[in-house]
């Protein structure tokens, strides 16, 4: 098989040329948001469920970095305006998680006893969360509708 | 766990990786081959997985069962779903997913290793 488009040619554009969210490049995107709302979702989950009360904001944190990589990962995999929307805001409330908790993680570690996603700008995580958010807003500005 | 089969599959896991990245760099969709590579990594998987029930069974104690038992599942689970919506629209990009997919999987059983000797998050 020879080299091929990077969106098939019956491609799910939108009128206005735009290419949907969930098209081409913009599917592996998803699949890494993906990835991190699975990792994100177990992993506040096992913190609240065994050990909440050593630290509730942090672990309060990371059940709420889970529902925007969610929310994210559902609005960006669907069509329409309005999902489009709801990706815009998941996004950039991603990107000011993970700007606001890692400053406060770098700046007031006792704060921080135990990692978040978010904590110390994803280091945990290669950086990919501080990372992410950046790709994924302008991929929705590359498939703002008209 | 054995740590050393667990090293062993995740560096095929990350030889399928960087196969799929030159087929990106190649611009080309997924073909049978890597598609058979990430077949043969799911097989390896579920391997590790009946010796991590089985050693679990013979009285390993993990740092936390819990966590070890999500991680378990989820290595399972990560190949078959992702090719699954890597495959729903075939270009360039599912090619990409599925290397993205097999990176996945060192990372996986890196964590795996952690909890198997101890670590309870």
């Amino acid at each position: 098989m020879g080299p091929v488009p990077d969106r098939p040619a019956t491609s799910s554009r939108t009128p206005a040329d735009r290419p949907a969210t969930a098209s081409g490049p913009g599917r592996v995107l998803i699949a890494v948001y993906a990835i991190f709302a699975v990792a994100a979702t177990s992993r506040a989950a096992v913190q609240i469920a065994t050990r909440f009360d050593e630290a509730p904001v942090p672990y309060a944190l990371s059940a709420f970095a889970a529902v925007v990589y969610v929310l994210a990962t559902f609005a960006l995999a669907r069509t329409g305006p309005t999902w489009w929307r709801v990706a815009l805001v998941s996004c950039s409330v991603e990107m000011t998680g993970v700007l606001v908790v890692g400053t406060l993680s770098v700046f007031d570690r006792a704060a921080f006893p135990d990692a978040t996603v978010w904590s110390n700008f994803g280091m945990g995580y290669l950086f990919i969360p501080l990372v992410l958010p950046v790709i994924g807003l302008l991929w929705l500005r590359r498939t703002r509708p008209a | 766990m054995i740590t050393g089969y667990a090293i062993a599959v995740a560096a095929c896991a990350a030889g399928v990786a960087i196969w799929a990245f030159v087929l990106v760099v190649l611009h080309r969709e997924p073909e049978k081959p890597l598609l058979m590579g990430v077949g043969a990594l799911e097989a390896l998987l579920a391997v590790q997985v009946v010796i991590s029930v089985v050693m679990l069974i013979g009285g390993g104690e993990p740092g936390s069962m819990l966590t070890f038992l999500a991680y378990l599942v989820g290595s399972l689970l990560v190949l078959p779903l992702g090719t699954v919506w890597a495959l729903a629209e075939r270009t360039r990009s599912s090619t990409a997913i599925l290397g993205i997919l097999c990176l996945t999987v060192p990372v996986l059983l890196l964590r795996m290793v952690e909890v198997w000797g101890g670590a309870s998050a």
